[in-house]
């Protein structure tokens, strides 16, 4: 207790040596805790997103259907199962029937990917509902698209478009499709190059009726067994967005770790310096009757000290900059966008008590750590030498 | 302890690596002192003054022969024991003050009270009597680099005098100091060895020093030389 009133002394004492270090080592706690916090709400917004908008409670495949390998696309339909289809009309399921086609906006060729869906689907969030009190009439196949579709196609609402599809017994046909309606979704895989129609009527053009690639679930469903047809869960579907964030936490841990680096390097010369100006202190402390130990314990502690004081001094600045970047988010680049993964136009940052627990006792212990190195050379100094201020 | 001296040393040699070969500090010194002692070691420098203080405080420890201080052997002693020893019986003086350079005048003196764990009602009043003693309570709020040499000096006697210990050992406590502060700082420490019995044992080649001692034990290459009561010293009295 003596020596940590004794490290606090002498720490305030020292003046303006220690205030520089801890106005560069709250730099870090708070530089720190906001990438991390950005990158927590990065996650946690595109996991909700795709949820909402793309995978809801999980997805049942069909057992060919596999999204990477656009060869299987063809024959992966099957018939709504008698479960599924019962969960769809009690609203708490929405299948999606997956056909690839070409369009041919502006007289230009682009592959595409047909996803028929019920309008009346309240699974996920693609407004479908613009799809509704359309003609079933193959002439004009109404169609929602999302911006970025709609960028690459210079397609509008009202903007008419050829399609022209391979249906599954090999016949290729063309119609008209009219876009009904552009929708404006951070995801983009459920966006990029696709278009979205209602589900009886791409049935019809695929001559598929009853037939579906995959069924959305609502969210809270159970997983069941079903024959021929994969449950696909949260674990699966956001495997992507969870390996992208992990690789933006990597990038980010060089950024933590110069930023802990430059902290460290500034209290261990601090520390060096301290123990070489002040060998003459050393030597009293020892003559006045401090055990070595008891001396490299408070060499050590005003050290670490450091770190408690830069914690309440990032509390200070810190709190209110986070808490302004929390509820004003954080506008990200507009390239960003095209990503592939679902990014908001702002990614408003989540400080977790973990986040900044964990990074103040990171903070601390490597504190603790970079402090005790230089200090243990005092259990090396003969007192004589030290109180005379001379090195042994 | 041995015949009441609190100090007791037999055969004393000290020695100190020199590259490949060894120096001779100390060569055989026989002494004892008792309580209330007024003394010094004399000489010119290398005679070994520093390094017998030096033992005696348990800051170095003998190559041969025994030191035994209130009744501690120093040369069996762990740092720690070291450490007990000198925090609970002995006070230091130095050339340079040594004051701790953040800490005020109030709380350099206070320092050894807190490694003894005293009560803050016991530090305040403990503290308080010794600025007393040295002529400094109006000086309690400043720090060392306030104060001249002398002030200075003062506060390191009132931080070696706090804890009222057995022994106080002064290493050339008048070396950085003009005439009149000396000759101050020698009479508040004389004061004080005849108020609380302490004993003083200085090493110094400081004639105004010497003048106080009512012992005086010179020391030429390690050796005592003369060991004598000093008929000179301008010290009214205390006990040998």
């Amino acid at each position: 207790m003596i020596v940590l009133k004794l490290a606090f002394r002498n720490l305030i004492g020292a003046g303006l040596r220690t205030w520089l270090n801890v106005v560069v080592l709250s730099m870090s706690f708070v530089v720190i805790i906001w990438q991390q916090g950005l990158l927590d709400g990065w996650n946690q917004q595109a996991r909700r997103d795709t949820i909402e908008w793309e995978i809801g409670g999980g997805q049942y495949w069909h057992k060919n259907y596999d999204p990477y390998d656009p060869f299987t696309i063809e024959d992966s339909h099957g018939l709504i199962p008698a479960q599924l289809l019962q969960s769809t009309k009690k609203g708490q399921a929405a299948p999606v029937l997956v056909a690839q086609a070409s369009i041919y906006p502006q007289g230009r060729i682009q592959n595409v990917l047909l996803k028929g869906i019920y309008p009346d689907q309240k699974v996920i969030q693609i407004p479908t509902d613009r799809l509704k009190n359309k003609s079933v009439d193959l002439d004009v196949v109404p169609a929602v698209i999302g911006t970025r579709m709609a960028k690459s196609t210079h397609l509008h609402v009202g903007d008419y478009v050829t399609v022209r599809w391979r249906d599954t017994n090999g016949t290729f046909d063309a119609t008209e499709i009219q876009i009904v309606q552009i929708m404006k979704t951070n995801v983009g895989t459920v966006d990029f190059n696709q278009l979205w129609l209602p589900f009886d009527q791409l049935q019809k053009m695929m001559q598929t009726p009853d037939q579906a690639t995959l069924v959305i679930m609502a969210q809270g469903h159970e997983n069941i067994q079903v024959n021929g047809w994969i449950f696909r869960d949260h674990d699966f579907l956001l495997r992507d967005i969870k390996e992208l964030i992990k690789s933006k936490t990597v990038g980010g841990m060089v950024l933590y770790f110069l930023l802990l680096f430059l902290a460290w390097i500034a209290i261990f010369d601090t520390q060096v310096l301290s123990i070489f100006r002040r060998r003459k202190e050393i030597g009293t402390l020892i003559a006045l009757g401090m055990t070595r130990s008891r001396v490299v314990t408070l060499f050590t502690l005003e050290g670490s000290m450091h770190s408690i004081l830069a914690a309440l001094m990032a509390a200070v600045y810190g709190i209110p900059l986070l808490r302004m970047q929390a509820m004003r988010g954080f506008s990200m680049p507009e390239m960003t966008d095209n990503m592939g993964l679902a990014i908001a136009d702002k990614i408003f940052p989540v400080y977790g008590a973990g986040l900044v627990l964990g990074t103040t006792i990171i903070v601390m212990i490597s504190v603790t750590i970079v402090s005790l190195i230089p200090a243990r050379k005092i259990a090396t100094m003969k007192p004589t030498d030290a109180i005379k201020g001379k090195i042994s | 302890m041995q015949n009441n001296h609190i100090i007791f040393i037999n055969k004393l040699i000290k020695r100190f690596p020199m590259g490949n070969s060894e120096f001779t500090a100390l060569r055989g010194i026989n002494l004892t002192f008792g309580k209330g002692e007024f003394a010094g070691f004399v000489g010119p420098s290398g005679s070994g003054k520093t390094t017998l203080l030096n033992i005696i405080g348990s800051l170095d420890s003998p190559s041969e022969g025994e030191v035994r201080v209130m009744d501690q052997s120093i040369g069996n002693l762990s740092h720690k024991q070291a450490a007990r020893l000198r925090n609970k019986y002995l006070g230091f003086i130095f050339q340079t003050y040594n004051l701790l350079p953040v800490y005020t005048v109030y709380e350099n003196v206070e320092f050894p009270l807190l490694l003894l764990n005293k009560s803050p009602g016991e530090r305040k009043k403990a503290v308080l009597d010794a600025l007393e003693w040295v002529g400094l309570t109006d000086k309690i709020k400043s720090r060392p680099g306030q104060l001249s040499g002398g002030q200075c000096q003062r506060v390191a006697i009132a931080r070696a005098m706090v804890k009222r210990p057995q022994i106080v050992l002064a290493d050339e406590p008048t070396a950085n100091l003009d005439a009149e502060n000396s000759h101050h700082i020698l009479q508040t420490m004389e004061k004080l060895n005849q108020e609380l019995q302490t004993t003083f044992l200085f090493a110094t080649h400081d004639s105004k020093v010497i003048g106080y001692l009512r012992r005086k034990i010179s020391l030429v290459d390690g050796q005592v030389a003369k060991d004598e009561k000093n008929k000179s010293s301008k010290s009214r009295g205390g006990k040998k």
